[in-house]
């Protein structure tokens, strides 16, 4: 009587596809960019309005970030310590892309908190994150230096990320190339 | 009471967030349009993830919302509108994901289920094949109609 395997067998099964559910952010939407040469911008500069940042800023041959942040964001807020101490101890340059925002107000935020970023490009109207695949601040990328995107953070970043996910892929970038 | 209202409620309420989603005029050309509505039924909003975007508020709609308009608008077809989602977002976007290896699981769930339900059928029917027939037995349904 081989029911009596067959429905518990269907039951472990079921139990697995359910125990491996519970382990996963189904928020998280993995990118088809990792590996895949950014999208090229051109945007206005947070402070110096006048000049633009683009694509060709941030491939210098070095490692950089690109976060993705705004002064409504909650998550940018909790990581905003960790960018600005990640800059003071010189870890990798800081660009920031600042996301459908009050300019007056990201401004304000970084006279009062602390300017991480070498700079800061103005998107105003949100193209330049659809491009980049960004659905919620704040967000990470790590380009190599040839403006190759090789990972992603989706969320706000803490030190134990850092160690564990960024440290290691700069550590090879640098590494690869010299 | 509260089921007598609830109904009126939810009415008011739905047309409030209909006009809401898209303040702005239909395309002009009606063809345009209707496909323009077609597709922002297709595609998922990220931020609120069981609402396709043509329900959302969330601010990352309005924007998908508005490339895609503005991509109808230049003449771009369905699949190109498309592949420029999917090459940023992933296939998550798309309410009908693509057959890849990926996503055959899900895709053919549905017909395996339909055939172990038929061989568990199948092996029920014909177990019984040969047992003599309850005479007693009446069908309800016919029963009735008498």
């Amino acid at each position: 009587m081989w029911r009596f395997v067959l429905v518990p067998a269907a039951f472990i099964v079921l139990l697995g596809f359910f125990l491996v559910g519970l382990f996963r952010d189904p928020t998280l939407v993995p990118s088809p960019l990792i590996n895949q040469p950014a999208p090229a911008f051109e945007l206005p500069q947070l402070l110096e309005p006048e000049r633009t940042l683009g694509l060709a800023d941030l491939a210098t041959g070095e490692p950089v970030l690109l976060n993705v942040w705004a002064t409504w964001c909650v998550g940018c807020r909790q990581e905003h310590g960790l960018l600005v101490d990640l800059a003071r101890r010189g870890e990798i340059p800081i660009y920031g892309l600042n996301w459908k925002d009050d300019n007056e107000a990201a401004i304000h935020w970084l006279q009062r908190l602390g300017d991480p970023y070498v700079s800061t490009a103005v998107d105003a109207d949100g193209r330049v994150a659809i491009d980049w695949g960004v659905y919620g601040a704040p967000e990470t990328f790590l380009l190599d230096g040839q403006g190759i995107i090789r990972y992603k953070h989706i969320g706000p970043l803490t030190e134990d990320i850092w160690q564990r996910e960024f440290r290691p892929r700069i550590a090879a970038l640098q590494q690869g190339r010299s | 009471m509260i089921r007598w209202l609830a109904l009126p409620v939810l009415l008011v309420l739905s047309v409030g967030t209909a006009g809401a989603i898209d303040a702005r005029a239909p395309l002009a050309d009606a063809q345009k349009q209707e496909r323009y509505e077609r597709m922002i039924r297709e595609i998922r909003c990220l931020v609120c993830q069981n609402e396709p975007i043509a329900d959302s508020n969330a601010p990352l709609a309005s924007d998908l919302r508005r490339e895609v308009r503005e991509r109808i608008e230049a003449g771009h077809t369905d699949a190109e509108i498309l592949s420029f989602l999917t090459a940023r977002y992933g296939d998550f976007v798309l309410y009908r994901p693509p057959f890849t290896p990926r996503t055959w699981l899900l895709w053919l769930a549905p017909g395996l289920l339909l055939l172990i339900g038929g061989w568990v059928f199948w092996r029920v029917i014909s177990s019984r094949a040969g047992k003599p027939i309850d005479r007693d037995w009446v069908d309800p349904a016919e029963d009735a109609s008498k």
